[in-house]
């Protein structure tokens, strides 16, 4: 009779930047891979993207960042999350992130980096398998 | 160990928003958890916010949270959007025009998508009432899907319905159709501040005509939900709305209706899933009779019930 789990995924956009295309774009194909997405919009701090996964029971928080401030929040909302007792929460991120600063945000404990230029459909297929395994 | 019944009544929000996504996924285990949170239902005021597409209806549920908060009450918000008919999908934006509440613990937000729901709410939106409502969230405003005229499953869910039109979408002859005209308890004209505002009061205010006599008449405000004009004043109705229900017993009568509807569509829930053990052993017999014509779907039918 239970339905099959949705995959639900909050995409944010921490920071000053000034535009959410390529957010837009990772929304949208997620959800036309039969994914809910929470779209919270521009501007978001660390604070409100943890509280928004957690009331909105989400798989995973999307973060896009082109502001090259990515170090500092990638591990706030990491922080957040353990500390709010939800690192269960898969994180991965996008945008304008340099090659060689890709290892120290693993380290910190996302899931996955995807630089510009990655096929969507690589996302999707990352995604969908790291939801599955956590379950 | 505690369940997460108990756990999200003690105030655990991860509790709460897993509970509520068990009920969208009908997931195994939810009705009985749902039988231990009941007892503690009844005290939240249920308000639904309906509207076409564009009307406002997020930016004004946005301005209503920002009222109720500061007279005290604490805001559960479940917002319903569309899925997609093709993946399933959805984009769940309506968190976006309400983002700034995000920071305050009185608030409780959660998106949900309509995943093949036709009336305007998603499948486990009256769930999602009963565990923010045994939460102890004073107030709990549903915000549905961008409607047209007929779905009207918040009337079944809300204590207050609240229609939201805008001016310029339809001639007067709009205002005069069945569906949701019907089902307000308030209207509000938002985007006032645009043309043709007083016309559409006008003919609102003809429609009304025809329920004079009646115990509520519904009223109708004037807001500018960008910039919150008439908001407070939106507020203080749904409030004498509330006081009317509760005083007259309408808010009673609305209630066991609903209880009603609620019951059966458990047992009919249920019965469905009784109906396809019926016949599991020997449906390819039958189809291929009716098929055939050698027998008819009502006779098939009949006795198949007959079994059961």
């Amino acid at each position: 009779m239970s339905d099959k789990k949705k995959i639900r995924v909050v995409i944010a956009k921490p920071g000053l930047d000034g535009h959410d295309r390529g957010a837009k774009v990772i929304a949208r194909a997620l959800r036309d891979a039969g994914m809910e997405i929470i779209y919270t919009g521009l501007r978001q701090t660390p604070e409100q993207i943890v509280t928004t996964a957690i009331q909105e029971d989400a798989d995973a928080i999307g973060i896009s960042i082109l502001s090259g401030a990515h170090q500092f929040y990638f591990k706030r909302v990491i922080d957040l999350l353990k500390e709010k007792n939800a690192s269960d929460i898969i994180v991965f991120g996008g945008g304008v992130i340099p090659e060689d600063d890709i290892p120290s945000l693993l380290d910190l404990g996302a899931g996955a980096i995807f630089g510009p230029g990655t096929p969507t459909s690589t996302a999707i297929e990352w995604l969908e398998k790291a939801v599955l395994t956590k379950s | 160990m505690s369940t997460l019944a108990e756990r999200a009544t003690a105030g655990d929000v991860r509790a709460m928003a897993r509970l509520i996504s068990m009920a969208e996924d009908r997931a195994d285990g939810i009705d009985s958890l749902m039988k231990e949170l009941y007892p503690r239902t009844g005290r939240a005021w249920t308000i639904g916010v309906t509207g076409s597409p564009g009307a406002g209806k997020s930016t004004l549920t946005d301005k209503l949270i920002g009222h109720f908060r500061s007279k005290g009450s604490t805001v559960g918000v479940l917002a319903v959007d569309p899925s997609s008919p093709y993946t399933g999908g959805a984009i769940l934006a309506d968190r976006l025009r309400m983002q700034r509440h995000t920071d305050d613990d009185g608030v409780f937000m959660r998106s949900l998508g309509a995943r093949g729901s036709l009336g305007g709410l998603s499948r486990g939106t009256r769930e999602g009432v009963l565990i923010l409502d045994a939460c102890g969230y004073d107030i709990v405003i549903i915000e549905t899907v961008g409607v047209g005229q007929s779905e009207i499953d918040v009337m079944r869910v809300a204590d207050t319905v609240c229609v939201v039109l805008v001016p310029g979408l339809g001639d007067d002859i709009q205002a005069m159709k069945a569906g949701i005209m019907e089902i307000a308890d308030l209207f509000v004209v938002n985007k006032a501040d645009r043309p043709g505002a007083d016309r559409l009061v006008h003919e609102v205010r003809g429609v009304l005509e025809f329920l004079r006599g009646r115990d509520w008449v519904p009223t109708i405000s004037q807001t500018v939900a960008e910039t919150g004009d008439g908001v407070a004043e939106l507020g203080e109705r749904l409030l004498s709305h509330r006081e009317y229900s509760g005083k007259s017993g309408a808010g009673r009568e609305r209630e066991l209706a609903r209880l009603k509807t609620k019951i059966e569509e458990i047992m009919l829930e249920r019965l469905s899933s009784q109906v396809e053990t019926l016949w599991t052993d020997r449906r390819e017999e039958l189809l291929e009779a009716v098929h055939e014509r050698r027998l008819d779907p009502y006779t098939v039918a009949e006795e198949l019930l007959s079994r059961a």
